[in-house]
């Protein structure tokens, strides 16, 4: 066992060797699987109970009062309790809706970000799936989340549901250009989808300080259109409570309503996670140039401690949006995608390359 | 949910239906037990249709067998958030017909505490406006600073929502010593507040856009269908009863009769906060020039109003109050009516929000200010 904090692949290939030397060769493959399969079981359950403790806790900061407080310390095992509850709730399925898809739906919206954060890179060599179009990857899986919205809404048999449901295809469906093409933007630079290789590009510096002005716009468009693609305020028009009640989960109860709330958390680690990758070098430490002894103090914090204190910021970020703007209209989200953000990613995208192909960015 | 007869296609568009949906009476942005049934094409409203009578106690019946101090109690359950006010248009109904002389320190206070009512609901408002429009955050806000109105009146008459600090002639106590002091300090304390909301929710971008253009009523729909208070000034209909008929002690105070002449939702939500500058403004006339005197004129103990009809309107949070008595001297009235603000403020939705979307409906809906215990009484 040689572990070491600031880079996994030894300790990663001790434990497979380890493996290989007790069991066949197919036997450890499968161990292997079983043991990452536990391992990320574990992770997104603790990912999603302490993003739920700490949107509440934010948002309470936010509204000037203290949030869940009574159980544990600082009211952290609120939301344990809260999983507690929803486990032991009777899961209602109402009256002529359709079971199959209806029960489908939420396992749909929670499989996606399952297997989108597969891709996700913690630190260096702490990264299960890294292959040559791993950004492609957790876009393309991401977005089958919606299908689940759909099909929650549809099978429902609920008007409101419907409504959310469909408001909030027509979403996703547009944001998703956003987001792409915002990431397009910074590939330009890297030349490479395989997330290691956009790590590695940015070893001298971040894109987001290298790649001159397009690369702050498309991190701009970035965020909002991702926020938007993740359902959540001040683009949670699927839910939108005051309108429809609680949209596309209205009829959901017990363990399948947790689904979606816990799919969501998940979906807003993995935005940070990407953001995170792409702008902001992902486990790279802040280096600049070759201001070698910049670059060695800031070596000195673990890649992984960059990784989630990355994420974290991106994610207060988001939440800070949430707590802070009154939600748009369906139309006006659309128009904001299609007559704004998409002709300025476009125009972006075109600076990007002119940049790139002169070499302007640092 | 599901009204299979009342769908029917739309003519030129044969793709599509009309279909219809039941808002409440179970519904987060109704405030309430209100019903609406919409007929909506896509997410464009058709038709609104309010359905009432979910809260209706009665009130205007059970005032016939109650005597005149007991009417005022039941007048807290009307429109909640302007309780004051609606205790004060009975007793001034019925100081009208004794006749009686009200000392000029009841008139000031009952003018103070009537501004603090109107604070106090229009805080609420603005919180729950927010609220239905996804921004969360302006709730506790709003819930803050209405906190303090709220603990003025707990130690001036021991309520702090449904107070009943009027009866016919005057008041139940007199205020407490620190009324004047703490009413001072939230004053100060509020015009410090006031501007937040503005940055926290009116100069927002995404805020101007759902609200600009939105629920437009005309002045001359205003004035059909009587829609009074705040949401008829923003129309441009000039309805202040403060200053067209004033009663109390606001002959004597200065302050601007806010009207507003876009009516849509922006200048209804515009109307309300500048209407909380306005009762800031006479707050601070009148609390340091409160005349000493008795807190109440003498009264009997059993009120009869010589026959004959009376009536008496003030302005609430929401609009025009009327209560309208037929008395036939015995000690409870023939016959009471309440003109509430929020039953024909409520009648000018269809109107408002047709041709709009259903987030659109909530922001009328919202400017509109409704409690629904004051449309159903």
């Amino acid at each position: 066992m040689n572990f070491n904090i600031y880079d996994f692949t030894g300790f990663v290939n001790s434990i497979k060797q380890w493996l290989n030397s007790v069991f066949p060769p197919a036997v450890a493959d499968i161990t292997g699987f079983v043991i990452i399969g536990i391992c990320f079981l574990t992770f997104i359950t603790l990912l999603g109970l302490s993003l739920v403790y700490i949107e509440r806790k934010v948002c309470a900061f936010f509204q000037q009062r203290l949030g869940p407080m009574r159980v544990g310390f600082w009211g952290t095992a609120q939301t344990v309790a809260d999983i507690i509850k929803l486990i032991f709730k009777e899961p209602l399925i109402a009256k002529g809706s359709d079971k199959f898809l209806f029960n489908l739906a939420a396992f749909i919206v929670i499989v996606a970000p399952f297997m989108a954060i597969a891709a996700v890179p913690f630190a260096k060599g702490l990264h299960v799936l890294d292959f040559d179009i791993g950004l492609f990857f957790i876009t393309a899986v991401s977005s089958i989340g919606v299908t689940g919205i759909l099909l929650a809404g549809w099978s429902s048999n609920n008007k409101y549901s419907l409504i959310g449901a469909m408001r909030s295809g027509a979403q996703i469906v547009s944001y998703e250009l956003s987001v792409v093409l915002s990431l397009l933007t910074i590939i330009v630079l890297t030349g490479s989808l395989q997330l290691s290789a956009i790590i590695e590009s940015q070893r001298d510096g971040w894109w987001i300080f290298k790649g001159n002005i397009p690369a702050i716009i498309a991190f701009f468009i970035f965020i909002i259109a991702s926020t938007a693609e993740s359902n959540r305020g001040p683009f949670d028009m699927a839910e939108a409570e005051s309108e429809l009640t609680a949209g596309f989960h209205t009829e959901y109860s017990g363990i399948k309503f947790a689904y979606f709330f816990l799919a969501e958390y998940i979906n807003l680690f993995i935005i940070a996670a990407v953001g995170a990758t792409v702008f902001f070098g992902g486990w790279m430490p802040l280096h600049i140039g070759n201001f070698e002894f910049f670059n060695k103090i800031m070596d000195f914090i673990p890649p992984i401690i960059w990784f989630f204190g990355k994420i974290a910021a991106l994610i207060f970020l988001i939440m800070w949006f949430k707590w802070t703007f009154p939600r748009l209209r369906i139309d006006q989200l659309l128009t904001l995608e299609w007559k704004y953000l998409l002709p300025i990613n476009l125009v972006n995208l075109l600076m990007m390359s002119v940049v790139a192909l002169n070499g302007w960015h640092f | 949910m599901i009204n299979e007869e009342a769908n029917t296609a739309v003519e030129n568009k044969p793709e599509t239906q009309e279909y219809f949906i039941n808002m409440g009476p179970q519904h987060p942005s109704t405030h309430g037990v209100l019903r609406l049934m919409l007929t909506l094409d896509g997410e464009i409203i058709k038709k609104v249709e309010p359905h009432l009578g979910f809260i209706h106690r009665s009130i205007e019946k059970m005032c016939e067998k109650d005597s005149y101090q007991q009417i005022v109690h039941l007048t807290d359950r009307m429109d909640y958030l302007s309780c004051h006010m609606n205790n004060e248009a009975v007793c001034l109904c019925v100081e009208q017909g004794l006749q009686l002389e009200i000392p000029e320190r009841v008139k000031v206070i009952r003018t103070i505490i009537s501004e603090l009512t109107r604070l106090s609901s229009h805080q609420l408002w603005w919180g729950v406006m927010g609220m239905d429009l996804g921004a969360i955050t302006t709730f506790l806000y709003g819930f803050r600073d209405r906190e303090m109105i709220t603990d003025i009146f707990e130690e001036t008459c021991g309520a702090r929502l449904t107070m009943n600090y009027n009866v016919p002639g005057g008041l139940m106590f007199d205020i407490h010593p620190n009324f004047q002091k703490r009413t001072k300090d939230f004053i100060t304390y509020f015009k410090k507040k006031l501007p937040e909301y503005d940055d926290l929710l009116s100069n927002n971008v995404i805020f101007t856009e759902r609200t600009k253009g939105i629920g437009m009523l005309s002045k001359e729909d205003a004035i059909s269908y009587g829609v009074t208070g705040p949401s008829g000034r923003a129309s441009g209909f000039s309805c202040d009863v403060r200053k067209h008929f004033p009663y109390s002690a606001y002959d004597r105070v200065d302050f601007r009769e806010i009207i507003y002449t876009e009516g849509d939702c922006y200048a209804r939500y515009r109307a309300r906060i500048d209407e909380m500058h306005e009762s800031m403004k006479i707050i601070e006339q009148l609390i340091d020039n409160i005349p000493e005197g008795d807190y109440k004129a003498k009264t009997k103990a059993v009120i009869k109003l010589p026959e004959g009809e009376y009536y008496q309107r003030v302005e609430t949070a929401r609009g025009e109050l009327g209560v309208y008595v037929v008395s036939d001297n015995k000690k409870s009235p023939y016959r009471l009516k309440f003109r509430s603000p929020g039953f024909s403020n409520l009648s000018a939705l269809n109107i408002m929000a047709k041709g709009d979307k259903i987030a659109d409906l909530v922001a009328t809906m919202s400017t509109l200010d409704l409690v629904i215990p004051d449309i159903d009484r």
